[in-house]
């Protein structure tokens, strides 16, 4: 550690010192009941206080670990300071993991007490329960349904908090005195990496971890006790324990939890926030709303939008840069700021946006652009969980599409001759938890973590990302293929949600499509395409010239490019299913598990190269409860046009 | 007897309490056709009873006689301590009885939360003038009204759709929608009319649990008609079954499943 957080050097110091300072702000907010609800830096002190209490007197001790389910409630946070309080450490889960998946967690942190937000978290945990003997206390947020459950490990969250109260009024000291003995090097959270191979890992990061990567970001952009944020995506990711938990506590803003996952953003739109995080997915379902939004837009309007949005790429994005920008545009721009940048910002409830972030995933320039020209200052970032997302960050006036910016102050970044990047720096995790070989792997002698990215620096000093370095490949003639940037290429059309490109090792690339229900549904609507779901809808041959329309368009962009003209798409498959996490296609963060959909396709990805035009599948698909069913397709393997470099030349 | 009704409580696991309505001997016909001859039944406090039967059994036809839509022309009917030859609508409504309809009932240009606020109109004190100047008790009566319904919204999952006028819903959302206005009345007796008629599996299995979750958290009795076999024997406490305006077994629904009248009207006769 190069130094350590001063005298809040842990989360419960820092909740302390905000309870002192500015006790009577407003620390969270929750809608409930369609109205926002808050609660004070004094009241949430007094919640995590009775809570503390609670687990101590049930038997959390000081380095034991405990499970926190569910979506972002206030409970569910001061679970998590209430643990951190008397030394114990939070583990965050998915809400939406099927209880199979929870087992090895539980198992490989023995954990003994869980806070969960609902009786469909509790339904899990009794699932699990046989297998995981060392759970000895379930407590829940919301008592729905939960009336008749008699399990001797089930209570309430009220009667929690209520014999810590108790607590506290015999041994008023009790809560401080815990926290005095907190130190910034403790374990602070672990959480678990979503695995795109293998086991997952427990990644365990302390106080000054966090602490000090938050405080750079804060320090970087400035962010104040006055700042509005949307906690609103999954607690088990870095990214919102980053943003949500560890900033907020560290800065001393204001967290908002919207009432439900459909009402994000609603609840956006009200909140207003003025500091902003979004994965590129979360991005890129916002734009499909637009696009489609603007398509039943009327004729005037779709005009409008055309044209200002094609100012807005040409001059928008050097307007935020501050670079120089004639005066006309400058008086053209500003027109288009009153009638359709402010308004559409306003839609996407961006209008107070003063620093946005996406991380998580790659994201195609054109959707990264798109924000930016709208005026949106989103910046990228560089991290994961075991850096505490604290590597590279896009400082302002810098921002390319392209790159992540150079590396945080603090942090020490190399690109091996490998080509994977390497760092150091005081975000850097503890350990794997239980996992001395990984650890060792991934976190060499001298304390470089290998971080398993493929980048280079370029002229700039800004870090450049690749792939994956496992995933970056060579088509058989030796160019380079990187499968991610096709499939995030292809991404920013509308009507394709997600994609899986093919190549290594062969002459050509190929890829496998999900089409956009939503997107490609409404377009299926206005021309009287009847459909009955998404396989039906995939299957339509109407459907297959619109995604072989998208393809060609993208094979034209690869074509005036010399390094990416070898990757052109020849041949493409629409899935007959959405690719889904619960059945192992997609990391919990909805990353696509490239490896494991080349084997269990492995007839799909056959007949794109042998030349067929059809190919019979046969597939199980895994419900939400849990049930597994079998799907079989016929599917269709369709050709795209390809272009060769001079024939773009002579058409351009 | 006796016997008998600890077997229902048994089986049923759940408190469910005294009769607070009963059908003695109903017989309802329009002109010369028959819709119910001589049927009797009751329902108990907390239960979930059933009226199945097949197309054209009078199931809907029970349904108006209860909450008064229909007068019989024979039998009485008692509830809320009063017996009599029928009910008189605003009677069933001001006592607690609300439905949902088969073919909805919902203002379709109207938003859902209006519309629910609708469903408690009989529960509105203020009078109308102080309503529509929202001052004084009647803004304290809105935010009352406001809240209860606000909860139901919660407790039904359409938080998203609170502003949404209700015909740009899907069907399915619809019947939910309804299943909130009835309840917005807070019902002693919920009667519902094929709350699944018209839905996908997903959607059956979602509304199944508000039913049950609605019996449970609310107490509220429950009588529903339903087409769906499968539904009704998962849902009831017990079932009534009419053929042609006659019932033909009544009790849980392993003794319904068991009777070979109902066997017989459902899957037909040899000749």
């Amino acid at each position: 550690m190069t130094e350590p957080g001063g005298t809040h050097d842990t989360f419960p110091k820092l909740l302390l010192h905000h309870a002192r300072v500015r006790g009577g702000g407003t620390a969270i907010r929750e809608k409930d009941l369609g109205i926002w609800q808050s609660w004070t830096w004094a009241q949430v002190r007094a919640q995590v206080e009775a809570l503390a209490g609670g687990l101590a007197k049930a038997g959390l001790q000081r380095g034991q670990h405990i499970a926190v389910i569910g979506a972002n409630r206030p409970r569910l946070y001061w679970t998590m300071i209430a643990a951190q309080s008397i030394g114990a450490i939070p583990v965050p889960f998915y809400e939406d993991a099927p209880a199979a998946e929870m087992i090895y967690v539980f198992q490989n942190a023995e954990i003994a007490f869980a806070v969960v937000e609902d009786q469909e978290q509790a339904d899990k945990l009794f699932e699990i329960l046989p297998e995981c003997p060392s759970l000895e206390h379930i407590w829940y947020d919301d008592p729905r349904g939960l009336r008749h459950y008699s399990q001797p490990q089930l209570a309430s969250y009220e009667s929690l908090a209520e014999s810590g109260s108790a607590r506290a009024r015999e041994n008023p000291r009790f809560f401080e005195d815990e926290i005095a003995q907190g130190r910034g090097c403790d374990p602070a959270i672990m959480m678990y990496t979503s695995g795109t191979t293998g086991m997952p890992k427990g990644v365990v990061l302390s106080h000054d971890n966090l602490i000090l990567s938050s405080r750079a970001y804060a320090q970087l952009e400035g962010l104040r006790d006055d700042d509005e944020v949307l906690a609103y995506l999954p607690m088990a990711w870095i990214g919102q324990n980053l943003f949500s938990y560890a900033q907020w506590m560290a800065v001393g803003f204001r967290i908002n939890c919207p009432e439900s996952g459909e009402t994000t953003l609603t609840d956006m739109r009200e909140i207003g926030p003025t500091y902003y995080f979004a994965p590129p997915r979360v991005l890129e379902a916002l734009l499909t709303q637009v696009t489609i939004r603007m398509e039943d837009a009327s004729w005037v309007k779709r005009r409008m939008f055309a044209h200002f949005m094609a100012l807005a790429r040409r001059v928008g994005a050097s307007i935020l840069d501050g670079s120089a920008v004639g005066f006309v545009d400058r008086l053209h721009y500003a027109l288009g700021d009153v009638l359709m940048y402010g308004p559409l910002r306003n839609a996407l409830g961006m209008t107070r946006v003063r620093v946005a972030y996406t991380a998580g995933e790659a994201i195609g320039p054109d959707l990264f652009v798109f924000y930016r020209s709208l005026g949106i200052n989103l910046k990228q970032l560089y991290g994961s969980t075991e850096t505490s997302v604290m590597v590279c960050v896009q400082p302002d006036g810098q921002v390319r599409p392209d790159t992540v910016g150079p590396p945080m102050k603090g942090v020490e970044v190399r690109v091996l001759d490998s080509g994977e990047i390497v760092l150091r720096g005081p975000g850097l995790f503890q350990s794997y938890y239980k996992n001395e070989a990984a650890t060792r792997e991934a976190k060499d002698a001298e304390g470089w973590f290998h971080t398993g990215d493929a980048g280079f620096f370029d002229e700039g000093g800004h870090l450049k990302i690749i792939d994956r370095a496992k995933d970056v490949g060579k088509l058989s003639d030796g160019t380079l293929f990187a499968p991610k940037y096709l499939e995030n290429k292809i991404k920013f059309f509308a009507h394709i949600k997600e994609a899986v490109a093919f190549g290594d090792g062969r002459a050509e690339a190929t890829l496998m499509v999900n089409i956009d229900v939503q997107a490609v549904g409404d377009w299926a609507e206005r021309r009287g395409i009847p459909y009955s779901g998404y396989t039906d809808l995939a299957a339509k041959p109407q459907v297959c010239d619109l995604v072989r329309e998208c393809i060609e368009q993208m094979n034209a962009q690869l074509a005036r490019d010399p390094k990416l003209a070898r990757s052109q798409i020849h041949r493409f498959v629409i899935l007959h299913k959405e690719l889904d996490a619960d059945d192992g296609e997609l990391t919990r963060t909805r990353k696509v598990r490239r490896g494991f959909i080349g084997e269990k396709y492995a007839s799909i990805v056959e007949a794109l190269y042998s030349g067929a035009t059809r190919c019979v599948m046969q597939a199980q698909v895994r419900f939400e409860d849990g049930r597994v069913g079998n799907v079989s397709a016929d599917l269709h393997v369709l050709s795209v046009k390809t272009f060769a470099p001079e024939t773009v030349k002579s058409a351009a | 007897m006796n016997l008998d009704e600890a077997r229902v409580a048994d089986a049923v696991g759940r408190r469910t309490g005294d009769v607070v309505l009963a059908l003695d001997g109903i017989s309802l016909a329009f002109g010369g056709v028959k819709a119910l001859t001589d049927v009797s039944f009751d329902v108990r406090e907390h239960e979930v009873r059933a009226i199945i039967g097949p197309n054209g059994a009078g199931k809907s036809s029970m349904l108006n006689v209860i909450n008064g839509v229909y007068r019989p022309q024979g039998g009485s009917i008692t509830f809320a301590g009063r017996t009599g030859s029928h009910m008189e609508p605003h009677f069933a409504a001001s006592n607690g009885i609300a439905r949902t309809f088969q073919s909805l009932a919902l203002f379709k240009g109207m938003s859902v939360l209006d519309n629910m606020l609708a469903g408690r109109n009989l529960m509105m004190k203020s009078n109308i003038f102080l309503q529509a100047l929202r001052i004084g008790p009647a803004l304290r009566e809105e935010i009352a009204h406001r809240k209860r319904v606000e909860e139901i919204i919660d407790f039904l999952e359409i938080q998203h759709i609170r502003k949404t006028p209700v015909g740009r819903l899907p069907y399915g959302l619809q019947k939910r929608v309804d299943l909130g206005r009835a309840l917005a009345a807070e019902p002693r007796i919920l009667l519902l009319d094929e709350p699944m008629a018209g839905m996908n599996v997903e959607e059956k299995q979602d509304m199944s649990r508000f039913i049950l979750d609605v019996n449970d958290e609310f107490g509220t009795t429950i009588v529903l008609i339903e087409h769906d076999m499968g539904v009704v024997m998962d849902l009831s406490d017990r079932v009534v079954v009419l053929d042609y305006g006659r019932k033909i077994a009544d009790g849980t629904p392993d003794e319904v499943r068991a009777s070979q009248a109902v066997i017989d009207a459902y899957l037909g006769v040899k000749h």
